[in-house]
């Protein structure tokens, strides 16, 4: 049992007490910030990038397994008590969590997200470590070529596959590519797309176009429609602590949620909406009484939130044994190993196995940490809900030009970066989704020289594309998640909006 | 962009057609003056020259559907609050650029920012972004050893 001796030492690294006070740290940052309505876990990440820069690498990673967490548990506390799902995985949260609270069943619903989340992540991050392993054996076979199909898919699945519209999707994914080319070429040193300015030599950094996306273009955005509709959060009443019943109804639904949630997260088909969607569904076919869903049915939240935590949870799997994110939070939390000079993928479990497994173990520190600290505190949570609007996107867009800059002190990035806050805003207000970008500018330079070392590799013939089988096989999938959403419209249901 | 166009059917889907033409074009021209090619396999600019096709196809995909009715509807904006917002960001991109440092240009990005969100207090809010901004200046400079930019207030710590 090779993974659990690794596991057992990265446990003897994340218990140290230095590093629990930084999963401790995190775990409370993530929430706070992630609690904050309007920001998801892929903005709370990419806001606290800049706080973990100077931590050696193994302590900063762990106060990011405690963000990335909390910045999840955080997403659904706003989704029930406020009824704005800072993520779309947290919609159908919103749904019954929000009745719950309205019908003063607030505590209750928080309790069932809560455990429900830890329970999924719990048995989400012990497939990880059991999965992990299986599959770098598989990947350190992969070539080039195998890389792309892989790419390709994500791509697809991503932007086109589950969106609104496969157009506003590509079109968003477009957009982050073409992010990717700017820069100086890695196998020719030519500058691509840099227009004379040595900043963006460099290339674009993932960070500043996550933050400047998400961040700015939500200030935006809500700036632009704030006076017509106000929300107030719904205050928590009696007791936080579920009922026998509650109890009763709600471990069935966290179990099947994450079943549903983890293979899903590590597929890299991108995205928590369809576990959660589908769990949501299931769960009202087999709740005994399906009447009370759309009226505050407890199942409706556990479900969902279990699956959601459970393939985010699994999007990790891709993620650390591929270097393939396939969600915004999974591309922003590539850059942010990236930043440590850590690059995911096969090579990761046999250089910093330290490092892999001291993130695995921590994330199972942060999970408990969660549940200990975050039931209790929840009464401060909803206080950090009552901050007004305006002090809170002031403050929002304060840390958000305040990490940019403190990464790479210029003018030109925040120029940058109040750009991209344009632009998301008008991909926000004309419905164009936010993530493709994200993933496209992050895997983009990724799949051309993937592709590149191919075909450098056949001499230049790219047919070796399609002679391994197993990228053909790929290739094909990819275009099959292309050209499918075109010719069953009723296939795209899904709807996909902003990580 | 208001709901007064109708008669030309989704004008913004048009507009973004003509963007993304643009692009197309800036990176076409841009990898058309790329010199150095590759031995084996592609060179740097075949990337290029794929992006700028998929702009093409997603141009010509937003024209068609441009003189379709809409399939979402665009809610009316408040552009005066986005404008301050604007405002904001000027306002610390300009202290930086100056030399006024980062506390001054944070403040002025708060203050102006609680003001695009329909608070009146400038005063109060300016006096708040002050002191929000020396903390963070505090945290980064001194705990976490990251250099801010600085101006005269920086000096001063």
């Amino acid at each position: 049992m090779d993974t659990f001796s690794f596991l057992i030492d990265g446990f003897a690294l994340a218990i140290q007490p230095a590093n629990l006070i930084y999963a401790a740290i995190g775990v409370l940052i993530g929430t706070a910030v992630g609690v904050l309505p309007g920001i998801g876990p892929a903005l709370t990440v990419a806001l606290l990038l800049p706080v973990t820069f100077k931590l050696d690498p193994g302590g900063s990673i762990i106060m990011f397994a405690g963000i990335y967490y909390g910045g999840m548990y955080g997403g659904s506390t706003t989704a029930i008590l406020l009824n704005t799902p800072g993520e779309s995985a947290s919609v159908v949260t919103a749904l019954e969590g929000n009745k719950m609270a309205r019908a003063g069943r607030g505590g209750p619903a928080l309790a069932t997200a809560a455990i429900g989340s830890f329970v999924a992540a719990l048995i989400a991050t012990a497939g990880l470590a059991v999965l992990a392993p299986y599959l770098v054996k598989i990947a350190v076979k992969f070539g080039p070529w195998d890389y792309f199909g892989l790419m390709l898919i994500a791509f697809v699945t991503v932007s086109a596959t589950f969106g609104s519209s496969p157009l506003r999707g590509l079109t968003s994914l477009a957009f982050g590519l073409w992010l990717g080319l700017m820069g100086i070429d890695q196998l020719t040193g030519q500058a691509r797309l840099t227009f004379g300015v040595p900043e963006l030599l460099d290339g674009v950094e993932v960070t500043t176009l996550a933050v400047g996306l998400f961040a700015i273009g939500e200030a935006f955005f809500v700036a632009s429609r704030h006076l017509y509709k106000p929300e107030k959060p719904i205050p928590v009443k009696g007791s936080i602590w579920m009922t026998r019943e509650d109890w009763k109804r709600s471990w069935k639904p966290w179990l099947r949620g994450t079943i549903i949630g983890f293979p899903i997260g590590a597929l890299p088909a991108g995205g928590a909406e369809i576990p959660t969607f589908l769990s949501y569904t299931i769960e009202r076919k087999l709740s005994k009484n399906p009447e009370e869903f759309g009226h505050g049915a407890i199942e409706g939240v556990a479900g969902p939130e279990a699956a959601n935590n459970a393939s985010a949870a699994g999007t990790l799997v891709p993620l650390l044994t591929l270097g393939l994110p396939t969600s915004a939070t999974a591309a922003v939390m590539l850059a942010g190993f990236q930043q440590y000079n850590i690059q995911p993928g096969p090579l990761l479990f046999t250089q910093h196995a330290d490092l892999v497994w001291g993130l695995v173990a921590s994330l199972f520190i942060a999970n408990v940490m969660l549940l200990v600290l975050n039931l209790p505190l929840v009464g401060m949570w909803v206080k950090l809900l009552k901050i007004p609007l305006p002090w809170l996107y002031a403050g929002i867009l304060v840390f958000a030009s305040m990490g940019t800059i403190a990464a790479n002190p210029s003018v030109t990035e925040l120029l940058l970066l109040t750009g991209f806050g344009v632009v998301g805003f008008v991909m926000r207000r004309y419905d164009y989704p936010i993530a493709p970008a994200v993933v496209g500018l992050i895997l983009g330079p990724l799949a051309d020289s993937a592709l590149r070392r191919s075909l450098q590799m056949s001499l230049g013939d790219p047919m070796i594309l399609l002679q391994h089988p197993s990228s053909a096989i790929m290739i094909g999938i990819a275009v099959v998640a292309l050209v499918a959403p075109f010719v069953f419209r009723g296939l795209s249901k899904f709807r996909q909006d902003e990580d | 962009m208001t709901q007064k166009t109708l008669h030309i059917p989704n004008r913004p889907t048009a507009v973004i057609a003509v963007v993304l033409f643009a692009i197309a074009f800036i990176t076409y021209w841009d990898a058309s003056h790329m010199k150095v090619r590759a031995t084996y396999g592609m060179s740097a600019s075949a990337a290029s020259y794929f992006v700028a096709l998929l702009f093409v196809a997603l141009a010509i995909g937003h024209l068609i559907s441009a003189f379709k009715p809409s399939d979402i509807e665009v809610e009316a904006a408040d552009w005066m609050a986005v404008g301050w917002i604007g405002f904001a960001l000027a306002g610390l991109i300009g202290s930086i650029w100056l030399g006024g440092g980062f506390i001054l240009g944070s403040t002025l990005l708060f203050a102006l920012t609680a003001r695009a969100f329909g608070r009146k207090a400038l005063l109060v809010d300016l006096c708040l972004g002050a002191v929000i901004g020396v903390l963070v200046f505090l945290l980064f400079n001194k705990l976490l050893t990251l250099a801010l930019p600085q101006g005269p207030l920086e000096r001063l710590f």
